[in-house]
């Protein structure tokens, strides 16, 4: 019973309930096949739209544990596509790898540019995380306008098309970029010190201080993390589509990521935080996606059912609630 | 006395926590009209007794009676409504409302759901009176002092037709005449027949204003007593199940004394150091090996004064020399370069960080003078964890265990370590004994001491003034956010002599 009190049994619980309910309504769910050296297959499927998602997550995750939230993810993934696409269309040959990643280079330097910008509203001016990012959550979506001149970009490359919808050694290229971005935090978060530094701090700022943490310059590298993640995640949203689309592009994703990184178990008030918990929240928030689709529930009540199955999981995750409904209430009133 | 029926009673009670039977068997009666101490050390089960007994946790067996009906409550709540009130540690009231609506808040009087404001007036005022207070009750409740703040906890308690009253650490911030105030105000309620549960780590105040006690050992019961028949180092030798060597070994530490040292280099002055609101300017020398102590009132300076050393405050005026050179510590960072470590007086929100573990709080200094690039190997860790949990007695001895489960004395622990194994050339403690029990403080103590003997320079802050005499070197004299005097603590000075330069009138 003791994988039953994982911190992670319940959302991965959850999760495997929604795969397994799109059996009865796609027989051939689980089946992968492999074509011309490639993986497909709904899971495949679920994973490779995953990424995005999973990306700004691990950004969140981090800013989260500080103590922090950063709403302009959406808008640096805008940011980032709009400058890359703009970059490739000023290509002479849009079909150059190397022009390609130069402007991919350029896309994600200047998200770590938006990065540092919100780390230091939050950490040196000390604006509250929330009106911080705010402040580009909003204004972000005009600079993506101005950088596209206030068109959806088209480019026709080939190679930006591989990063969001190509493949290699048989996945999906964004999933193995995601994948790797979250190989990155772990290392960085896990193998140095930056974990534990970024927990104190989320846990007891104050306390931190005292202890000689310098919150300021941690505070500045998880914006400019989570920067980066959003911008190239910004970059396979828009090489998927092979266009820039300000407005569309990473549309209510840090309402997503914010969602993937509670049912991965970091509390929005800082401390502890799980990257494993969080790419589970995220892949399980597509997995719905996908679900609603699948069992064919009617467009007009899609959000509806994704929210109850949220309210249900959030609920399920509560150890207080299950104490009270899952088992016999031992308490008993008081006097009259 | 003994012969009225108890107005409280608690048999038998159990209460697990996952891997700590934190109550065992546990029985407690309260007379009506009496003033009941709860004693026992960090840990012993007393809070977990009282939040057993408000409904904050529920119980793992026996019964509770209230007069002759068996109750069980499921919330605090229940618990007042039934006349059980309760009067916390940390006043938790809304400072910015008035006092009127504090002690009405969630029950004001009304009129078609309208607040009757009048009404509510007049009743807080009847009601401070029967406390013997005149306030005015319109102000905002942060406007008075900590002392007042706590009798309107009280106020609003007693109003709720308490028949029982908990009072858990009321005196814990309180200075002296503010404490006889408080008692008074205890006294008076026996005498109307309310049952007061009345929990301090200050033997003196025990021993003053209770009738009975009733002593906790590790969750278990140990016994009850008249106050009158358990003379106070008997009292202390149940509470720590020890012989009374624990004790022995703190009466009898060998007092620090001036004549004693040998100062060592001069390692910190302060030099026309200063801030606005908190300290005026002062200048002050630390040696190596040297135990300097500031004394003073609440709010006389001390730990604004201790802050300054550590650059956890800026000073605004004069400057710092670290080893003859002048330097200006714009933060902790900068203090603990130069080989400074400074443990705050409040323990949970400036000192441990609650969720983490024991081993992350003890290497968190030393990790953060490293930097985050260079993490320290997990064998160093729990080489240097495992030492000093040993060395400092950190219960329970379990490295990976979140610090918050530790009592008050082990998390001051946890914090002394974290310094220790930065191996600081000055350390600076704020209050590192307050609200821990005897054996804890010993220890500390004993650290302490053995600290300076190694030649690392203490500034020990406490409002303990026989701590301060036992361990100082030098005593810093302070008084209204002023270094008055400065004692060189040699067999003449006396608690006595301290007390008079803090009251004011310094005889030559």
């Amino acid at each position: 019973m003791n994988f039953v009190r994982h911190r992670l049994f319940w959302p991965a619980a959850i999760l495997v309930a929604l795969l397994a309910s799109n059996i009865f309504f796609s027989s051939g769910f689980f089946s992968i096949t492999v074509h011309d050296g490639h993986l497909y297959g709904s899971i495949i499927d679920i994973l490779r739209r995953s990424a995005p998602l999973i990306l700004v997550g691990i950004g969140m995750t981090l800013v989260i544990a500080t103590g922090g939230i950063d709403l302009s993810v959406g808008s640096v993934m805008a940011i980032s596509g709009a400058l890359a696409c703009l970059l490739i269309g000023d290509l002479d040959n849009q079909n150059s790898v190397i022009g390609v990643l130069l402007a991919c280079a350029a896309g994600i330097v200047l998200s770590l540019v938006l990065g540092i910008w919100n780390g230091t509203l939050v950490a040196s001016i000390g604006i509250q995380p929330i009106i911080a990012t705010l402040i580009l959550m909003v204004a972000g979506r005009g600079i993506a306008q101005l950088i596209t001149d206030g068109q959806i970009l088209n480019v026709t490359s080939a190679p930006y098309k591989v990063i969001g919808a190509g493949y290699t050694i048989a996945l999906p290229v964004s999933v193995l970029i995601a994948a790797g971005m979250v190989a990155i935090a772990v290392v960085l978060t896990r193998r140095t010190a930056l974990g534990l530094l970024i927990e104190a701090v989320g846990g007891s700022p104050t306390a931190s201080r005292l202890a000689g943490i310098q919150a300021r310059r941690l505070t500045i590298m998880v914006y400019v993390f989570s920067a980066i993640c959003a911008g190239i995640a910004g970059l396979i949203y828009s090489s998927n589509v092979s266009s820039a689309d300000s407005n569309a592009a990473g549309n209510l994703i840090e309402l997503d990521a914010i969602l993937a990184v509670v049912i991965g178990g970091t509390r929005l008030t800082g401390g502890r935080f799980s990257l494993a918990g969080t790419v589970l929240g995220a892949v399980l928030i597509e997995t719905l996606n996908v679900t609603t689709v699948s069992i064919g529930i009617p467009v007009e009540t899609t959000l509806l059912f994704k929210a109850i199955v949220v309210i249900v999981l959030c609920l399920v995750q509560s150890a207080a609630f299950r104490a009270k409904v899952l088992r016999r209430p031992s308490r008993v009133g008081a006097s009259a | 006395m003994g012969s009225r029926p108890p107005v409280l009673e608690m048999t038998g009670i159990r209460k697990v926590f996952p891997g700590v039977t934190a109550l065992d068997d546990v029985d407690f009666r309260l007379l009506p009209g009496e003033v009941h101490a709860l004693m026992g050390e960090n840990g012993a089960g007393k809070s977990t007794l009282i939040k057993v007994l408000t409904g904050v946790y529920g119980t793992d067996g026996g019964e509770i009676r209230l007069g002759d009906t068996s109750v069980l409550f499921g919330s605090p709540l229940q618990a007042q409504q039934a006349g059980i009130s309760t009067v916390y540690q940390e006043v938790n009231l809304c400072t910015n409302l008035s006092v009127a609506e504090n002690i009405f808040i969630g029950r004001e009087p009304r009129s078609l759901g309208r607040i009757r404001w009048a009404e509510m007036r007049r009743r807080a005022v009847e009601l401070l009176a029967r406390l013997d207070l005149t306030l005015d009750v319109s102000a905002p409740l942060s406007t008075y002092s900590l002392a007042i703040q706590q009798m309107v906890a009280i106020a609003r308690a007693i109003d709720i037709d308490a028949k029982v009253l908990i009072l858990d650490e009321p005196t814990s911030s309180l200075d002296a005449s503010e404490v006889a105030q408080l008692f008074a105000v205890m006294r008076r309620l026996k005498d109307a027949g309310v049952a007061i549960l009345f929990v301090s780590h200050f033997l003196d105040q025990v021993y003053e204003v209770a009738d009975r006690m009733t002593v906790l050992r590790n969750g278990r019961l140990i016994g009850e007593y008249r106050t009158a028949d358990l003379p106070q180092m008997q009292l202390v030798a149940r509470m720590i199940g020890k012989d009374l060597e624990a004790l022995e070994e703190l009466e009898s530490q060998p007092r620090s004394s001036a004549r004693e040292l040998e100062r060592g280099p001069l390692i910190a002055k302060a030099v026309g150091l200063g801030r606005a609101g908190g300290i005026a300017p002062f200048d002050m020398e630390i040696h190596a090996g040297e135990v300097v102590g500031l004394a003073g009132l609440l709010g006389s300076g001390r730990t604004e004064m201790a802050r300054l050393f550590f650059g956890a405050d800026r000073a605004d005026t004069g400057h710092l020399e670290i080893d003859g050179k002048p330097l200006v510590l714009r933060s902790p960072r900068t203090a603990m370069a130069h080989g400074i470590g400074f443990s705050s007086e409040n323990r949970r929100t400036e000192g441990v960080v609650a969720e983490l573990s024991v081993r992350e709080n003890i290497i968190l200094a030393l990790q953060a003078a490293r930097g985050w690039t260079r993490p320290i190997a997990r064998r160093r860790q729990d080489e240097l964890v495992d030492k000093y949990v040993k060395a400092l007695n950190i219960r329970p001895a379990d490295p990976d265990m979140p610090v918050r489960n530790l009592s008050g004395g082990n998390q001051q622990k946890v914090l002394l370590a974290r310094w220790l194994i930065t191996e600081p050339r000055l350390l600076i403690i704020d209050e590192p004994t307050r609200g821990i029990d005897v054996g804890a403080k010993a220890e500390i103590q004993r650290i302490v001491a053995e600290l300076a003997d190694g030649g690392t320079a203490v500034l020990f802050v406490s409002a303990e003034l026989d701590e301060v005499l036992r361990l100082s070197h030098k005593i810093e004299v302070l008084r209204d956010r002023r270094l008055v005097e400065e004692l060189d603590n040699t067999d003449d000075v006396d608690a006595d002599r301290v007390m008079r330069t803090i009251a004011g009138g310094v005889a030559s």
